[in-house]
C-alpha cells in the first residue's frame, strides 16, 4: 500500500491578540494509505479543520512533521501538492468561483495552466462522475446546495486528485443534499479508488468510512474502524458527538433489560440481532 | 419594481446580434459612442436613430418590453429635452407666453440632444440584453489586454468583475433573509423622521457586511487551495471566436461614418 | 394566541413574468400553546408559510388569523409591526442578524423596538443570557468575537427577549455538533412546557418532528397536504412517501422488527427510548 499522508507528532497553536494563546492541534499522529475513507468526528472547535487547513497547506506545523505525497509540505512544492488534492469546504456558495457551472469546474484546470483542448472533456468527464452533467451552463443561485457541493466535487476531480478532503462539506445541507453527496463520493471511492478523508458530524460518513479518528480538545482522542470507536458510546458522549441510531438504542435496549451481544452500528445488524434473541428463546 | 428594470440585464436568445462575439460588439458600441457626436443636423440625427431601430429589429428584442423597461431613464431623456425647450434662447420665437418664450434652436437643440441620449442608452442597453454579462467581461478583458504593458492589471479587474457579477443573486438574497430578520425584531424602516430611518438601516448594513467579507475570506481560500496564483502562466477555459459577422459588424460602422461625415452639415 | 389559516394562497412578483405560486390554498389550525411541526421537502413552501405567521408576507389570497387580528391582502404595514410583538422568529442561521457592538445591546434590540424600557430590557438580556447557558461576561463583549455556536445562542436570545407568546424556529439546529444541536432542541422544548408557547418548528428532521411535537402539518408543492398527531402521521409511510418524505429512524425500525416477529406492536413509538421499551415488552411477552 502506497502511503498518501501521515502526520508525525504535529501541533498547532493559533496566537489570539487578547488572551491565551489557542493549541488547536496538539501532538497528532496518523498515516492515511491509498484507498482508504478516513472520516475525522469531534466537536466544534476540537481542532479538526485545522488539522485539514494543515494537509492542505494552509496552516504549518509549528511542530512535528506532515508528509503529503511522501514529501515533506514546504513553501516550494506547495502549488505542486496542492495540485494533486482536492478539497470542499462547508458553505457552498463561497466556493463556487465561476459564473456558471462549467467554469467553476474548469477554474483549477485554468490555475493550472492546463490547455483549452484538454479542459473541455476533463469538466464533461467530471460532471458526469457527478451526476451534473445536464447543468453545465446553470449560474449557481439556480443550484441546491447539495448541487453546489457536487459541482464543487466536480472541480476537485478534473485535477484527477489522489486525495480528496471533505472539510463539513455536508453540514449545511438538508437531508436530500447530504444524501447526493455522500452517494457520489462512495460511488467514486469504489470505482476510482480515490483515498478520501472527510471532516464531518454526520453519522452516515462516519458509517461508511474505513477508519475514524476522533478529536479531542486538539488531541487524537482514539482511532480505529467504525464499530470499535462506537462501542466507546459513553465517552464519545461525553466529548458531546453522536452515537449511530442502532447503537443508541441498543443501550436502551440493555437498559430495559434485553441483553443483546456485541455492538451493532446499523439497523440491519441490530434486527438480526434480535431475530437471533428472540429465536433462542 | 426591480423586476421590471432591464438596464443591465441579459435576454438569452440566438439572434444575429446575440452571437456576435462581445469583442465586435464592445468594440462597435464604444465607437458608435462617439460617433454619435459627429451628428449635427436633422439628416445625420435621422440617420442614428434609423440605423438604432434596425439593430433593435435584428436583435430581435421586442420594442414594447425595451421601452418598458428604460421608462425611468426616458423620463430623464425628456426632462433633458424640456431644459433646453425652455432655457435655450436662439432663433426666431415660435411661441410667446410672456413669461415664457420658446425659440425654435431651442426646439431643434431639444430633438438633438433627445436622439442622442435615446441612442446611447439604447445601444448599450442592447449590448447588454445580447451579452451575458461574463462574455462582456471576457470581451473587456481580450480588448484591454495591450493594457497590460503598461502594469494595468487587466486580468484581475476581469476576474473581479466577474466574481462581483456572480455574487449580486447571493447577497440580495441575503439582504432580503436579513431585513426580514430584522422587521422580525420589530425594526421599522418604512417610518419616522429620516435620522430614525436612517439609523434604521445600521441593523441591515452591518450583518450584511460581515457576512459579505466572510465570503470574501472563504473565497479566498478556496481560491487559494484550487491553485489561484495570478494571471500568470493560466490558460482560459471561456475561449473567443472572432467570425466573418464580427468582421462585417466593424466595416458597417466604418461605412456608417462615412455616412455620418458625408451627411453631416459644416461647422 | 390560537393562529388558523383559510385558503392562504400567495405568489411571488405577483403580475409580473417571473411571477411564481409559492402557497396554493393552505388551510391550518394552530391551538394556543401546541407544538406543531411543520415538514416538507425544500421547496415545498414551508418557508413562505412561516414568514405569513407574523404578517412579513401578507396573503395573496384567503386569510390568517393570528389571535383575533385577521391579516389579509390588504392589511396596512402598522397592525402588522402590533402582531410581530407576539411572534418571535429564529430564522435558520440566525447569527446572521446579529449586528451591534454588544451582545448585551444587540439582545435588547427587539424589546426596545417593541418599546420595552431600557432598564427592562437590559435585565432581560442578563437572564437570558444565563438561561441560554452563556459565560456571564459574554454581555459586553462584542457578539463576532464569540464562536459559532455563541453567536446561535445570542441571536436566539435576541428573539426571545421581546417575549414572543408565539415562537417560530426555522431549522434552529442546521450547522450545529451534536451537542449543540441536543441542547438547543431541549431548550426550546423546555421553554415550550415552562413558559406556555406556542411553538411552531420548521424542520427537515423527521426525528425532531417525531419527538417534540403534538402535531404535524406537512406541506408539498405549496399545499397543506396531511396534519394530526405524530402517531397519525407517521403510521402512513406510502402517502408520506408520495411527498418525498421518509419516517423517523425508530418508526422505520419498529417497521422491521414487526415485519421479523410477524406482529404489530403495541403503539407506534417516536423515539427511541420508546421503542427499547416496547421491544422489551413485545420480547418479554413471548418468554411468557
Amino acid at each position: 500500500m502506497k502511503e498518501i499522508l501521515s502526520l508525525d507528532h504535529v501541533s498547532y497553536t493559533y496566537e489570539s491578540e487578547e488572551g491565551e494563546p489557542r493549541k488547536a492541534v496538539d501532538e497528532v499522529s496518523f498515516t492515511v494509505w491509498e484507498g482508504e475513507w478516513i472520516a475525522i468526528v469531534g466537536h466544534n472547535g476540537s481542532g479538526k479543520s485545522t488539522l485539514a487547513k494543515l494537509m492542505i497547506g494552509l496552516l504549518f506545523p509549528e511542530n512535528g512533521k506532515l508528509n503529503v505525497f511522501l514529501e515533506e509540505l514546504n513553501v516550494d512544492n506547495l502549488w505542486d501538492i496542492r495540485s494533486r488534492i482536492g478539497i470542499v469546504f462547508q458553505n457552498p456558495d463561497n466556493q463556487f468561483v465561476g459564473s456558471t457551472v462549467q467554469d467553476d469546474v474548469a477554474f483549477a484546470l485554468e490555475n493550472n495552466g492546463v490547455p483549452y483542448d484538454q479542459m473541455v472533456p476533463r469538466v464533461h468527464e467530471s460532471l458526469a462522475q457527478v451526476n451534473m452533467e445536464g447543468f453545465l451552463d446553470h449560474e449557481p443561485h439556480h443550484l441546491s446546495g447539495g448541487q453546489k457541493q457536487r459541482v464543487a466535487i466536480a472541480g476537485a476531480l478534473a485535477m484527477r486528485p489522489k486525495l480528496l478532503i471533505l472539510d463539513e462539506a455536508t453540514s449545511m445541507l438538508d437531508p436530500q443534499g447530504r444524501d447526493e453527496v455522500i452517494k457520489v463520493v462512495d460511488e467514486l471511492k469504489r470505482t476510482t479508488g480515490l483515498t478520501v478523508i472527510s471532516i464531518t458530524h454526520d453519522l452516515e460518513e462516519v458509517l461508511l468510512a474505513d477508519k475514524v479518528i476522533v478529536m479531542n480538545d486538539g488531541k487524537m482522542m482514539m482511532s480505529g474502524k467504525p464499530e470499535a470507536i462506537f462501542a466507546h458510546g459513553d465517552e464519545l458522549e461525553a466529548i458531546g458527538l453522536d452515537l449511530p441510531f442502532a447503537s443508541r438504542l441498543s443501550r436502551f435496549l440493555r437498559e430495559e433489560g434485553i441483553a443483546i451481544q456485541g455492538e451493532h452500528t446499523t439497523e440491519e445488524e441490530l434486527v438480526n440481532e434480535l431475530w437471533t434473541f428472540h429465536c433462542n428463546k | 419594481m426591480l423586476e421590471k428594470m432591464i438596464f443591465g440585464r441579459y435576454v438569452p436568445g440566438d439572434s444575429f446580434v446575440h452571437k456576435l462575439d462581445p469583442r465586435s460588439k464592445l468594440l462597435f458600441v464604444f465607437l458608435f459612442i462617439i460617433a454619435v457626436f459627429m451628428a449635427n443636423n436633422t439628416i445625420t440625427y435621422a440617420l442614428l436613430l434609423g440605423f438604432t431601430l434596425l439593430v433593435i429589429f435584428i436583435s430581435r428584442i421586442r420594442l414594447y418590453f425595451l421601452l418598458n423597461g428604460l421608462k425611468p431613464i426616458l423620463f430623464l431623456i425628456i426632462f433633458t429635452f424640456l431644459m433646453h425647450f425652455i432655457f435655450t434662447k436662439e432663433g426666431p420665437v415660435l411661441v410667446d407666453l410672456k413669461f415664457l418664450k420658446i425659440h425654435e434652436e431651442g426646439v431643434r437643440q431639444g430633438i438633438f440632444i433627445s436622439i442622442r441620449f435615446l441612442v446611447l442608452v439604447l445601444m448599450t442597453t442592447i449590448l447588454t440584453l445580447t451579452t451575458s454579462p461574463i462574455s462582456i467581461t471576457d470581451g473587456m478583458e481580450t480588448l484591454l489586454n495591450p493594457l497590460k504593458r503598461i502594469k494595468v492589471p487587466v486580468h484581475e479587474l476581469a476576474l473581479m468583475m466577474s466574481i462581483s457579477l456572480r455574487f449580486i443573486p447571493t447577497l440580495m438574497d441575503e439582504t432580503d433573509k436579513i431585513l426580514k430578520a430584522q422587521l422580525a425584531r420589530g425594526s421599522d424602516l418604512t417610518s419616522g423622521t429620516i435620522k430614525e430611518r436612517i439609523r434604521a438601516v445600521v441593523p441591515l448594513l452591518v450583518p450584511l457586511f460581515v457576512s459579505a467579507f466572510k465570503r470574501a475570506e472563504d473565497l479566498a481560500i478556496a481560491m487559494e487551495v484550487r491553485g489561484y496564483r495570478g494571471g500568470e502562466g493560466r490558460t482560459r477555459y471561456r475561449q473567443l471566436n472572432w467570425q466573418g459577422r464580427d468582421t462585417l459588424v466593424i466595416i458597417i460602422f466604418l461605412v456608417l461614418v462615412t455616412a455620418l461625415v458625408w451627411l453631416r452639415g459644416g461647422s | 394566541m390560537d393562529i388558523s389559516l383559510q385558503q392562504v394562497g400567495y405568489s411571488y412578483a405577483l403580475g409580473t413574468p417571473f411571477e411564481k405560486r409559492a402557497l396554493k390554498e393552505v388551510n391550518a389550525s394552530i391551538k394556543s400553546g401546541s407544538y406543531t411541526a411543520v415538514i416538507g421537502h425544500t421547496g415545498s413552501g414551508k418557508s413562505t408559510l412561516l414568514l405569513h405567521l407574523n404578517g412579513l408576507l401578507k396573503p395573496s389570497e384567503g386569510t390568517v388569523r393570528i389571535g383575533d387580528v385577521n391579516i389579509t391582502a390588504s392589511t396596512k404595514a402598522k397592525e402588522l409591526k402590533e402582531i410581530r410583538k407576539h411572534v418571535g422568529i429564529v430564522f435558520q442561521f440566525p447569527e446572521h442578524q446579529l449586528f451591534e457592538e454588544t451582545v448585551e445591546k444587540d439582545i435588547m434590540f427587539g424589546p426596545m423596538n417593541f418599546g420595552v424600557p431600557a432598564e427592562e430590557a437590559k435585565r432581560r438580556a442578563h437572564e437570558l443570557i444565563k438561561l441560554l447557558g452563556l459565560p456571564e461576561d459574554v454581555a459586553q463583549k462584542s457578539p463576532f468575537d464569540l464562536s459559532g455556536g455563541q453567536m446561535r445562542r445570542v441571536a436566539i436570545a435576541g428573539v426571545l427577549a421581546f417575549k414572543p407568546s408565539i415562537l417560530i424556529l426555522d431549522e434552529p439546529t442546521a450547522g450545529l455538533d451534536p451537542r449543540g444541536r441536543k441542547e438547543i432542541m431541549e431548550l426550546f422544548n423546555k421553554l415550550h412546557e415552562e413558559e406556555g408557547l406556542t411553538t411552531i418548528l420548521v424542520t427537515h428532521s423527521m426525528e425532531d418532528a417525531a419527538r417534540y411535537a403534538d402535531q404535524i402539518l406537512v406541506m408539498h408543492e405549496g399545499r397543506s397536504v396531511m396534519a394530526g398527531t405524530p402517531a397519525d402521521v407517521f403510521s402512513d409511510a406510502e402517502r408520506l412517501k408520495t411527498f418525498r418524505l421518509g419516517l423517523p429512524r425508530s418508526v422505520a425500525f419498529q417497521r422491521d422488527f414487526e415485519k421479523l416477529i410477524g406482529q404489530p406492536l403495541d403503539k407506534l413509538a417516536l423515539t427511541e427510548e420508546q421503542l427499547a421499551f416496547e421491544i422489551a415488552a413485545a420480547l418479554k411477552d413471548g418468554e411468557r
